[in-house]
């Protein structure tokens, strides 16, 4: 009888609409947001993380009105994320019915930004994102840490990293691992426990979930919190339900 | 009317929302006006971030002495941080709270802690954890006992007083979650972000009479 581990469907947001990639090329349309959060939730979602994804500055003031329509409707945490870049840009998504902003690229930029929102608003909703990718220098490999949607290496360390944004105030962590992104191999659990025995705060682990086991594997090993999925809950592979029977039978605490 | 307070701490859409949702009809306000407060008929005291932040805005809106006096007169349900500013004090930032009721606010402690894989707790507590019912309240009606609810938070309640606990949870220890003495109720955790359960609270906050 304890806290429960956490299962987070992602949503990709683009021009109004929840879209799903193939391969990272063709975007699909996969309905709207707020019809897609409210069946989550019926399925058991524990929190629902939004990333908008929109190329172009025009729209991204949809955002807002998608988080407006969904907190209005589904009452549990919500998070969102993707070009998040200022103070005022996490108010008005906290407004709009956020409970957490993520923060990624910007914080590389800016790492002040991680402090000054937290102590603004509570480290209680501020994710810092960061996305690594194990990397070679020399004889030995290190995780490093990208921008940019993965395009922009910085040469920093993902667990030194982890550990300052921790130390700045980020609230919880979502580590994505980029060499499994999209591979459906599971987590890079070497890398969701190196970071998780280092910081005290919760870890989202997400990247490469190709089955059920990948998310027992993030908890028991790699010391997650919570697992982040996209692809396995928007292709209909399994449901959310199916994906909490199967970490129960593991014996892993959830909520039903 | 039933008011919420804004001492501008953080967003309380969620709180909003989540009244109106369970009771559209309902004259819900936002508000930082004490003679709004003055005039509910009950009175939600939210509160998010850190306490000493809390404290000093709410000192700075002078809400102060409105929110004591609906304390004392009114159903007043406490949320989060407005559950840990009714007692005498915290450790955060080691600050003197409203002193309405009896006990200290304590940061968790997670040395020597393992979830049931072997990993050590993480501080804050989040995410959703069993409240188990601990005595027979208005606001308890149709949720059953250890149904979970959201959580996030660092510090916790620590009272001597037994005769205010409602609900207890356990993380780390087994910790006051939720407490209750005549007309107030307070809670630890978010109804607000709490799915069915948390609505069910709220509807039954709005139905308590006192």
């Amino acid at each position: 009888m304890s806290l429960a581990k956490r299962i987070i469907p992602c949503l990709d947001v683009t021009d109004g609409r929840v879209v799903k990639g193939i391969n990272f090329l063709e975007l699909q349309d996969a309905g709207d947001p707020v019809e897609v959060a409210k069946k989550y939730n019926e399925q058991g979602a524990d929190e629902l993380t939004f990333l908008d994804i929109t190329a172009s500055s025009d729209n991204r003031g949809l955002i807002l009105h998608i988080i407006e329509s969904v907190a209005k409707e589904v009452f549990i945490p919500l998070t969102v994320g993707g070009g998040v870049r200022t103070l005022e840009d996490v108010r008005n998504l906290l407004n709009a019915g956020a409970d957490k902003v993520s923060i990624n690229t910007s914080a590389i930029v800016n790492p002040d930004i991680v402090y000054q929102t937290s102590s603004r608003f509570g480290s209680q909703c501020i994710v810092v994102a960061i996305d690594a990718k194990l990397t070679d220098q020399g004889d030995k490999s290190f995780w490093q840490v990208f921008t940019h949607g993965g395009r922009n290496a910085t040469g920093l360390d993902a667990i030194e990293w982890a550990v300052k944004m921790a130390s700045l105030g980020a609230g919880e962590l979502l580590i994505t691992s980029m060499d499994r992104d999209g591979t459906k191999k599971g987590f890079d659990l070497e890398l969701i426990k190196s970071i998780s025995d280092k910081v005290d705060v919760p870890i989202i682990a997400s990247g490469g979930v190709g089955d059920l086991q990948h998310l027992v594997d993030g908890i028991k090993i790699g010391g997650a919190d919570a697992v982040l999925a996209a692809s396995i809950f928007h292709f209909g592979e399994y449901t959310i339900d199916q994906a909490k029977a199967f970490m129960k039978s593991n014996h892993i605490e959830i909520r039903q | 009317m039933i008011a919420i307070i804004d001492y501008g701490m953080g967003n309380l859409k969620s709180v909003f929302n989540a009244f109106k949702q369970v009771s559209p009809e309902a004259d819900i306000k936002v508000t930082s006006n004490p003679a709004d407060i003055k005039k509910a008929h009950q009175v939600v005291f939210p509160g998010q971030g850190a306490m000493p932040d809390c404290i000093r805005e709410l000192d700075e809106r002078n809400l102060r002495s409105s929110v004591i006096d609906a304390a004392k007169t009114k159903p007043f349900l406490g949320i989060c941080i407005g559950l840990q500013m009714l007692f005498d004090k915290s450790e955060e930032g080691n600050t003197d709270g409203l002193g309405l009721l009896s006990g200290t606010i304590k940061r968790f402690n997670n040395e020597n802690t393992a979830d049931e894989s072997g990993h050590k707790l993480k501080i804050p507590h989040m995410g959703w954890n069993e409240v188990s019912q601990t005595n027979d309240h208005p606001l308890w009606k149709n949720i059953s006992n250890n149904d979970r609810f959201y959580f996030v938070h660092s510090y916790y309640l620590e009272s001597k007083d037994k005769n205010i606990v409602s609900a207890e949870t356990l993380y780390a220890q087994k910790f006051c979650c939720a407490i209750a003495k005549e007309n107030i109720f307070a809670v630890q955790f978010h109804p607000e972000k709490s799915s069915t359960a948390g609505l069910q609270l709220i509807k039954n906050f709005i139905q308590w009479a006192v």
